[in-house]
């Protein structure tokens, strides 16, 4: 499919019961140039609209299904009996897929993330509750891996500072093959610093991640997920100390979003 | 059955069981070695074993982390097991959910006979005797009202002797009955048929249905649909629901003598004599109301294409027999009204208020029947976080307040606001139409015996004896999935009207929306019910969460249910809207309640009540204490300290428009004064929400009390930017019983209280232009104890909602830059009773903060005009603590210092340094300023009482300087700060 320059990319953003970020995400793909629009999960599963319309497929944050059994089990479980077709497709025409707290939840439960050599069905990474044993709404600075193939932080070289709120974010890899090939092919992405760029415990790591991992691509660098919520950082006055910091007008986390519109528009 | 155990792998850290353990530890001082969490799955299903594994290993199990067993238990050591699920009825949403993702996994359905209960295990290792596994399960884990638990000990086998959970069946013997009550019966019978059948009527109201089915008309009319001259159940219980104190303010409009100094008035109705009627004054110069006391929810404009919506509700009895579950279902229900106002508006904040006992408050006072403040605490704020952020509507604004007059009877106030376009459909969206023909539909979840009563269940006081009949548990992602679906349908015009099943479930809101077509006949056999054997009048009353009853027109019905069923929402018409001025209830056929619509709704007569006002004023205390000890105190006392604890655990992010955080300053963790939203990214224009509520005042003087309330809800918001002249306010009285009778001796004065309290809301609110727009009151908060009745003090809470014009000159609390220059606004006078200061004495004292309402006015509307200038640094109001408090925490929060110069501060009258620093007189500020902006700024508040009083430093200290030109206060920040940290940071 080609997209003419004067074509926005379109964006599905994924509703389902108890998805609740959905239109922080469609702000901020709104704002970085694409042309975003809420889609229900049955209204794909029963063909009235098609995954395949779309180049940006966004899992947003919330609590699906309420979280129960395991945060983001029950979507996953979804996606995999009645999308799964779709949704591969959707990967192999190499177009891009964002999961954000709750969607990175749905995307490692499903086995999409970290899809270690195209198979997006097998679960090798977690998240799970933080080691504080609590919900926690607080804001993080991240480090963005400059040797990861991720499409959505291609560029950003500063750290990025962006709320989580989440209770279950801590990552856990299967074992150390697992977190030794993430690492090895840059498929971490993102990781929780200080303000001046070092690892620390709680709070700077907030839910003890295992080696401070807040995000992770596949191995194509289209399909990302990650904790903390670059959507809610796109306009200036987000930022908890806007009052008494000199900020430009635009978020840390609208770079992500415009990073995806650029990707469609030079490769569709 | 299958019985599914889900554990976490050896070495992967159990936050969950660490949690549970420290607070056994440090709550119920018990020591245990440690805790583990399994859960636990009890599948009553036809699943073959090869199904079972399935589900087990790629559903309930994560296999990263964990790791399961079926019909067997993991071989772990444990000194005391104790598992804990649902009674069987009550709501299991993660139950549900399980059917769903196994219905999702094997391509199956299950039979309305097969289920999924949850519970947990907690393995517990240590030295715990029996007795102390029963005050863990009892005194943290488990509820017995609607809770399951048992307890093993080592050595025990917990599989075999578990007990099975059975779904519930068909009751063979089930038949749909409706009883018939004589009431052709002597006064005392008459009572006895009210008590009995917790109809909370008197006698007066019980005589009138009496003869109501007397009148021959009405018998007539009866006749020919087939009823008797007796009322049946069904009837009276839609009688005791409409005419609920809940539902219908008998308090609040009844015809009052009041009587003080001598003094004697005639007041007919406190909510038209004060309430509306400051509204109405008001009205006539404010162009800005849209809806006020008509709807759910009060509707004021926002800008020119949208107005806002807000709402605050209580729901203090359920949250005292189960905190979580009252406060999910608080948060979930007051959600609904906004949803259910106009053409119901898309929600955009939370707001919180809690009064709660003390939470170090001594476990060997508290009798059994009442639970310990700190697990009420912890278990409303559980219940937020899952009613709040499940739905994904930001907690911005709340309070929580602690007094051991609220440990048995705990407040928790819930507010939403919303937003909605002012057009739908060519419609303005704040009116409702239904028309004769439109369909009755009930949309949401399914009706259950939970809730039965809670109308005139939340009429009566609580007792040692109270049932659980009326408490429910919400189920936020239900409520989520018919939110989305509804604004669908709003949007695409395919409804008339809709309202809320709240109070009183169907009866009230098909009893409500029959007025606007003149009568509805249903079918409430159609009704969908979570389990067989409900009789009709329970299905008529209950109060199940998450419904909505929408007016459909017929030829939109089908594409409604269309849409809810592509949504997975459950919608089902029962019936129509009719003009036959009758409500008519049938079951299978059968006509079960006929009623006229005008005796339902306006039948009820009104009370005469007495009120007599006894003010008992104490001498002023004399405070010994030295300043910088005091100060300590005030910050490190429960009302003033950092409630980070439990604002981090509120989402108030989600959405994306919060602009003034509850959490600010340059390491996120000062106290706003009032969040501020900014709903639409597009446009600047902003809302902010803030409160007011002190009822230490109104132990003094209820008048002064709902004076300072409304004064500190409105300077909130103009502390961060609001215009005074376009906020909104709600009130919420929280009262005793003020009926007066000899069981009731003070209840003529808890009733004037009332009445002070009312007269104060109209002189202040009229004063500062500031119209109430909705409003809830809540009496009988009282417990009875032996033969003692413990009621609360008078507490009415003050929510505002006002418009930021530009959020990009808001202003946040907290100190910006060493060398600003530090301003007192607002005159000081002798004014500690009721105050922090007096109280950490363990005094109240009797000058009671005023409210100046023309120099207030004048001083919020110069204060606005500085700040949309971009004069203001920063900007905090004085209130708990007085000047003393808001300057330390501005500096905290800024990561500077300050130093205080006392003697400039203005005052009336001759003051101490301790009078100044902790006076708590309302209207006042503190505000820091950057000297070059300090001119204009003097000028933009050239006619208010105001004074340059000290400037910010770098250098990390409190310092004041007493009128003696001695340093009084010389303290450490970090101590003040760690001081005020501490108490909360659990």
């Amino acid at each position: 499919m080609v997209i003419s320059l004067s074509e926005k990319p379109k964006v599905l953003v994924l509703l389902a019961a108890g998805i609740n970020r959905d239109k922080d995400a469609e702000d901020a793909f709104r704002l970085a140039g694409a042309d975003a629009e809420r889609v229900h999960i049955n209204d794909i599963a029963d063909g009235r609209k098609k995954l395949k319309d779309y180049q940006i497929l966004m899992l947003p944050g919330g609590f699906s299904f309420g979280d129960d059994i395991a945060s983001g089990k029950v979507l996953a479980n979804k996606l995999k009996y009645k999308l799964k077709d779709d949704l591969l497709q959707f990967i192999a025409d190499g177009k891009l897929v964002l999961g954000v707290c709750n969607g990175f939840q749905v995307m490692a439960k499903l086995g999409i993330l970290p899809g270690f050599d195209g198979n997006y069905l097998k679960q090798d990474v977690t998240l799970t509750y933080n080691d504080s044993g609590k919900f926690e709404d607080r804001w993080v600075h991240l480090k963005i891996n400059p040797n990861s193939k991720c499409v959505f932080t291609r560029g950003i070289e500063k750290l990025i500072y962006v709320p989580i709120c989440h209770g279950e974010g801590k990552f856990i890899p299967r074992d150390d093959d697992v977190l030794n090939r993430l690492q090895e092919n840059n498929q971490v992405v993102v990781q929780y610093v200080d303000e001046n760029g070092q690892f620390g415990p709680y709070p700077v790591n907030p839910n003890g991640s295992i080696a401070h991992i807040a995000g992770i691509c596949n191995e194509t660098g289209r399909v990302f997920g990650m904790m903390p919520h670059p959507e809610n950082y796109i306009i200036r006055t987000q930022h908890p100390r806007w009052t008494r910091e000199d900020l430009p007008d635009e978020g840390d986390g609208l770079a992500l979003f415009r990073n995806a519109v650029s990707y469609v528009r030079e490769n569709f | 059955m299958w019985r599914v155990e889900v554990a976490l792998k050896t070495g992967v850290t159990d936050a969950q069981g660490n949690s549970v353990r420290r607070q056994i530890i440090e709550d119920l001082r018990v020591d245990a070695d440690s805790v583990q969490v399994i859960n636990v799955y009890t599948i009553n299903a036809n699943l073959t074993q090869e199904q079972i594994e399935t589900v087990a290993r790629d559903l309930l199990t994560d296999p990263i982390t964990q790791e399961y067993k079926i019909n067997e238990g993991f071989d772990r050591p444990f000194a005391v097991a104790i598992e804990v699920g649902f009674k069987p009825g009550v709501t299991d949403n993660a139950g549900a959910t399980t059917v769903e993702g196994i219905e999702d996994l094997l391509g199956i359905k299950f039979s309305p006979a097969e289920s999924v209960h949850t519970s947990k295990l907690y393995l517990l290792v240590g030295d715990v005797s029996q007795a102390e596994a029963e005050k863990i399960c009892l005194g943290l884990l488990a509820n017995p009202i609607i809770e399951r638990y048992q307890i093993w000990r080592d050595g025990e086998d917990i599989i075999s002797t578990a007990k099975k959970i059975a779904a519930r069946t068909e009751l063979p013997d089930f038949k749909p009955t409706v009883a018939e009550a004589d009431l052709d019966v002597s006064d005392d019978e008459l009572m006895e048929i009210s008590r009995k059948g917790v109809l909370s009527l008197n006698l007066e109201e019980m005589r009138l249905i009496r003869n109501y089915f007397k009148d021959p008309r009405v018998l007539a009319e009866r006749e020919k649909v087939g009823l008797g001259p007796r009322p049946t159940d069904i009837e009276l219980e839609m009688l005791a629901q409409t005419w609920s104190e809940h539902c219908k303010h008998k308090i609040f409009n009844a015809k009052i003598t009041y009587s003080e100094d001598g003094q004697t008035e005639e007041i007919d109705s406190l909510f038209k004599t004060y309430i509306r009627k400051a509204t109405e004054e008001i009205g006539k110069e404010k162009d800005w109301l849209v809806s006020v006391f008509a709807d759910n929810a009060g509707v004021v404009e926002f800008d020119d294409v949208h107005n806002m919506v807000f709402k605050v509700e209580t729901h203090n009895h359920p949250s005292a027999l189960d905190p979580y579950g009252g406060a999910v279902t608080g948060i979930v229900g007051v959600n609904r009204d906004p949803m259910g106002t106009g053409l119901g508006a898309d929600l955009i904040f939370n707001t919180d208020i809690f009064c709660f006992g003390p939470p170090d408050f001594d476990y060997d006072k508290l009798p059994s029947s009442v639970l310990h403040p700190k697990r009420i605490f912890r278990g409303v704020r559980k219940g937020v976080e899952d009613g709040g952020n499940k739905i994904g509507i930001p907690t911005v604004n709340g309070a929580i307040l602690f007094d051991e007059a609220y440990v048995y009877n705990p407040l928790v106030y819930c507010g939403t606001g919303g937003l909605i376009k002012k057009e739908i459909a060519g419609k303005p969206s704040h009116i409702k139409t239904v028309n004769p023909g439109d369909l009755v539909v009930m949309v949401g979840g399914r009706i259950g015996k939970d809730g039965i009563h809670g109308a005139t269940f939340s009429s009566v006081a609580l007792d040692e004896e109270t049932s659980s009949a009326a408490v429910q548990i919400g189920a936020p992602i239900v409520q989520r999935k018919m939110q989305d679906a509804l604004k669908e349908a709003r949007e695409a015009g395919l409804y008339n009207a809709i309202t809320d099943n709240g109070a009183g479930g169907l009866s009230s809101s098909v009893g409500e929306m029959s007025e606007f077509s003149g009568g509805c006949e249903v079918d409430l056999e159609k009704a969908p019910t979570k389990y067989p054997g409900l009789q009709p009048w329970e299905l008529w009353v209950s109060e199940s969460q998450e419904r909505m009853t929408v007016a459909v027109p017929p030829e939109k019905i089908a594409e409604f249910l269309d849409l809810c069923r592509r949504r997975d929402v459950e919608a089902t018409v029962i019936g129509v809207f009719t003009d036959s001025g009758k409500v008519q209830v049938k079951y299978d056929g059968r006509t079960v309640l006929y009623l006229d619509l005008e005796f339902v709704h306006e039948g009820l007569p009104g009370l005469r009540l007495v009120a007599n006002w006894r003010p008992s004023p104490e001498p002023e205390p004399q405070v010994k204490d030295d300043l910088s000890g005091s100060l300590i105190k005030i910050l490190a006392s429960f009302n003033v300290c950092s409630k980070e604890w439990v604002i981090r655990q509120y989402d108030h992010e989600v959405q994306g428009a919060s602009v003034v955080k509850p959490l600010v300053g340059m390491k996120n963790d000062g106290p706003s004064d009032a969040s501020v939203i900014r709903p639409l990214v597009d446009s600047k224009r902003g809302i902010a929400v803030s409160n007011g509520i002190n009822p230490k005042y109104g132990e003094i003087d209820t008048y002064w009390m709902a004076a300072s309330a409304i004064d500190e809800a409105i300077r909130n918001i103009v502390a961060v930017g609001g215009d005074p002249d376009r906020i909104a306010i709600l009130d919420n009285f929280c009262w005793g019983n003020p009926i007066h009778s000899a069981a009731n001796s003070d209840g003529d004065h808890k009733l004037a209280q009332l009445v002070r309290a009312a007269k104060g809301c109209y002189d202040v609110a009229v004063g500062l232009g500031t119209p109430f727009i909705s409003g809830k009151d809540s009496f009988h908060n009282e417990y009875r104890l032996e033969n003692k009745t413990i009621a609360i003090p008078p507490t009415l809470l003050i929510s505002a909602i006002g418009v930021v014009p530009d959020v990009e000159r808001a202003v946040t609390m907290d100190a910006k830059t060493a060398g600003d220059i530090v301003y007192v606004l607002g005159q000081t006078f002798a004014e500690l009773g009721g105050s922090h200061y007096y109280m950490i004495s363990g005094s109240k004292g009797s000058q009671v903060p005023k409210v100046d309402v023309e120099n207030a006015l004048k001083l919020y509307r110069a204060l606005h005009e500085a700040i949309q200038g971009g004069l203001v640094a920063s900007c905090h109001d004085c209130s708990e603590g007085g000047i003393a408090v808001a300057a330390a925490e501005s500096a905290f929060a800024g990561a500077l210092g300050v130093r205080l110069e006392l003697g400039r501060v203005p005052v009336a009258g001759e003051m101490d340094d301790a009078k100044v620093l902790f006076s708590e007189s309302n209207s006042r500020f503190v505000v820091t300023v950057n000297p070059q902006k300090a001119q204009f700024f003097e000028t933009t508040l050239a006619d208010c009482a105001f004074a340059q009083v000290g400037e910010v430093i770098a250098d990390s200290k409190f310092i004041a300087i007493g009128k003696d030109g001695k340093p009084t206060i010389d303290i450490d920040m970090d101590k003040l700060k760690e001081a005020w940290q501490r108490p909360l940071r659990w």
